[in-house]
């Protein structure tokens, strides 16, 4: 028993080395290619991510990038592809944004009216996709990203002043207008002017735990993967699976809601055209290269993390940091791939083991046949 | 009799009704929209909807989507989903217009199909040999084209006289055709305002004014493309690979081989779109250029349920409004608000004749709504026409999602022998 398990793991871990392995001598040979030091962009990176402020907006980005990944993740459980999360996000990041604006709460409450509005727009907006599929069986890969681009018109009309949008004096941008002190998710100042580790970071992390316990702990989380593995066997043994879809669809958008939320209330404080976008499909990266873990998921969302933060400098020393764009893609690419082969591997390991195993039996046999 | 047997012939004869779609339907029906779109430009005085500069923007407008939706007809009628497409034409704008700036625009046409069609091997090793989920590759491979593309640019473009990083030199220009003669005379004759032969004309003369040579090119592979995926045996092994592989291979189709195929057809239609973009459409290659069109493309094919035919009308419609837009078209959207609701009254009686009582009452009351909007607002936001053509796929989806027939191993996983 003890030694399948020692199998597994191997296996379990060959895919993510062999993929981080393969992108990096893969990117090396990119920069290669375009008659680059293959060696010193890397070292450079590292170097940046020694120091403490860039320290902090890489744990920033982390909590960001986890939130939109646990979004993706639980579609991908279900065997559904939000590829909606980036719309989601910004549509209630930029509500939730307005709603805060222009109430004033006493602190908690303040806060906690800005994030349920988010997470409800996002899974409102969700729930749109949801709703087409279960009722009229319409992809949820089509609809979201029909859903993502009628999503950025709507914020731009939103946003306009005439309607939701505020402009600043002296300024181009339009913003949504700052959300009162009272609801501001207090940070952890790091001194020395390094920066604020936003305070919604953990609320990320324990969404996580949450997202754990619902999965593997619960009669819910139960149903959800085995409609996830089999639709029609989850239906057979008495899952509503339309409820299911719709359900995780919800949640899924409800958590992409949220991924914009440590952004908006520790760092912004207001929604503008400058915010963030693209959240969402790097969101779909990392939750792949996590396997869809919340463990796996927080160092995947940790590495894309870094990538973007510690390859700020590399411009100045003279190397385009859209290599880092290139490793997040190539990542991918190799993650996939890697799964994939890996998979075939322990399998094809599988059957060989059983087979040599009944091998050995009939030799037994055949021996005490001979003996007998 | 029961309700059961009663909606069955019904829905059977609308079925054979859709398949009757011949020639002379087609021609009706393409006839009474012209009168229709004749009536609101005359009612409503926004005379720019069938101008000759309108057609011709919305044709060149139309042709990155439609080429991109070829390019996603090719792939997924040999049964994988690409929404690498996006990828695929930003690497074709890219590539294309390198090669163009440098060795002349045509030169750049072919880089630009052969970037795509890089692109596309791609998706086709990683989906086909690897088996990897389709959707899960095409976004792979939209990101690696975007940072791929950037990053070459600051080698590139970045050095280039009259480039940066972030757009290319200028690139020359493909020969135009304008019709001698008949152009000037359409265009007289539009300008006129006349009820339905100034709009004849207009459309007619935006076919022939200024007409990129690649344009025509673009427009011949729609029929092209029916023609070689219909009509030829190649064609039918083809569409094989995306109904059942396994039958196929059955059959001694090597599925894997047109898989391929097809995958890279896909990536180097969405490259030539790309490609059209950067050195018919504007001449220079810009960051950010396709702007979403490769997605744009999917929906058309999906809209013109993975028919060349009907994916051509789709490219045709979004092309339309994004044509209305850039012109100033805050009045010209105006009117199609009557247009919509012209539209839905029409549907309600339909359904009304049809018995259909519920579908009636919604479509009457969207029509009251349109109509308050026409007759209350005196313009259209512009990011409401932006959203336009999505929100179109939306509704032709959730109406007719049924309907809609894509090919039925679209997606799936397939793998040698899996049959056996």
């Amino acid at each position: 028993m003890m030694k399948i398990d020692k199998d597994k793991l191997l296996i379990g871990a060959a895919g993510p080395v062999l993929a981080l392995v393969s992108s990096f001598v893969l990117t090396m040979l990119v920069l290669l290619a375009t008659g680059l030091d293959p060696i010193e962009p890397i070292q450079l990176m590292i170097e940046n991510a020694g120091y403490a402020d860039i320290q902090v907006l890489i744990i920033n980005q982390t909590g960001i990038y986890y939130l939109a990944a646990l979004a993706v993740a639980i579609g991908f459980r279900m065997n559904l592809f939000n590829i909606g999360v980036d719309g989601q996000y910004r549509l209630a990041a930029m509500l939730s944004a307005v709603v805060g604006a222009s109430v004033e709460l006493p602190g908690p409450l303040h806060i906690l009216l800005i994030v349920v509005v988010a997470a409800l727009t996002g899974a409102f907006w969700a729930g749109i996709a949801g709703i087409l599929k279960t009722t009229r069986g319409v992809s949820e890969v089509v609809s979201t990203i029909m859903l993502n681009a009628i999503a950025t018109s709507l914020i731009a009309w939103l946003i306009l002043p005439k309607n939701l949008g505020v402009q600043p004096e002296g300024s181009n941008d339009l913003t949504t207008g700052e959300i009162a002190e009272s609801g501001w998710f207090p940070g952890i100042d790091m001194g020395q002017g390094n920066g604020e580790i936003y305070g919604f970071t953990f609320v990320a992390l324990a969404l996580g735990v949450v997202y754990w316990f619902t999965l593997n702990r619960t009669r819910f989380g139960f149903d959800l993967r085995a409609t996830g593995e089999s639709e029609s066997a989850a239906q057979a043994s008495g899952v509503d699976a339309k409820r299911m879809i719709l359900t995780s669809m919800l949640i899924s958008g409800g958590l992409a809601g949220l991924s914009g939320m440590p952004t908006l209330l520790g760092d912004t404080h207001t929604y503008s055209l400058s915010f963030p976008v693209g959240v969402g499909f790097t969101a779909i990266t990392i939750a792949l290269l996590g396997r869809n873990n919340p463990v796996g998921i927080l160092f995947a969302a940790l590495l894309f993390a870094f990538l973007d933060k510690a390859s700020s400098s590399l411009d100045v020393e003279g190397y385009p940091k859209e290599i880092t764009q290139i490793m997040q893609g190539i990542i991918v690419i190799a993650v996939v791939v890697s799964y994939e082969l890996v998979r075939r591997y322990g399998t094809r390991r599988q059957q060989q083991k059983v087979g040599e195993e009944l091998a050995a039996g009939g030799a037994i046999k055949t021996d005490k046949e001979v003996s007998a | 009799m029961s309700t059961g047997t009663v909606a069955k012939p019904s829905a059977a004869p609308k079925k054979a009704g859709r398949r009757k779609l011949t020639w002379p339907w087609i021609l009706l029906i393409v006839a009474a929209g012209l009168v229709l779109f004749s009536l609101v430009r005359v009612i409503s005085g926004a005379d720019d909807l069938t101008s000759v500069g309108q057609v011709s923007g919305a044709l060149q407008l139309a042709i990155p989507i439609g080429l991109a939706g070829l390019g996603g007809l090719w792939s997924e009628r040999a049964g994988v989903v690409n929404i690498g497409l996006e990828g695929m034409m930003v690497l074709g704008t890219w590539f294309g217009a390198w090669a163009g700036y440098q060795w002349g625009p045509w030169t750049g046409v072919v880089v630009g199909l052969l970037g795509g069609a890089i692109g596309g091997l791609l998706h086709a090793i990683i989906t086909v040999t690897f088996n990897v989920n389709h959707i899960v590759s095409g976004v792979a491979i939209n990101i690696l084209a975007v940072g791929f593309t950037q990053y070459l640019s600051n080698f590139t473009f970045g050095e280039a006289e009259g480039g940066s990083s972030k757009q290319s030199p200028r690139i020359d220009p493909i020969t135009d055709i304008t019709v001698p003669g008949l152009s000037d005379w359409l265009m007289d004759l539009q300008q006129k305002h006349w009820f339905l032969i100034s709009d004849i004309a207009g459309i007619l003369g935006g076919l022939v004014t200024n007409l990129s040579l690649l344009t025509v090119v673009a427009i011949l592979l729609v029929p092209a493309t029916w023609w070689v995926l219909w009509r030829t045996a190649f064609g039918l092994r083809l569409r094989s690979c995306g109904e059942n592989p396994v039958a196929a291979e059955s059959l001694g189709v090597n599925v894997y081989k047109y898989k391929y195929i097809a995958v890279t057809m896909s990536g180097a239609l969405a490259g030539l779109g790309g490609a059209f973009l950067a050195i018919v459409s504007t001449g220079i290659y810009q960051e950010g250029q396709t702007g979403g069109r490769g997605y744009i493309g999917l929906a058309a094919m999906i809209f013109g349920n993975w028919m060349p035919g009907g994916m051509a009308l789709g490219a045709g419609l979004f092309g339309f409004t994004d044509s209305l837009k850039i012109r100033g078209g805050a009045e010209n959207v105006h009117a199609l608000l009557l247009l919509v609701a012209i539209l839905l009254v029409l549907a309600a009686a339909w359904q009304l004749y049809k018995k259909k009582y519920v579908p009636a009452v919604i479509a009457a009351v969207f029509a009251v709504g349109f109509f308050l909007w026409y007759a209350l607002t005196d313009q259209v936001p512009s990011q409401f026409v932006d959203a336009a053509p999505y929100i179109t796929t939306l509704l032709v989806l959730a109406l007719s999602a049924q309907r809609l027939r894509m090919p039925k191993a679209d997606g799936l996983p397939y793998r040698k022998g899996q049959g056996k």
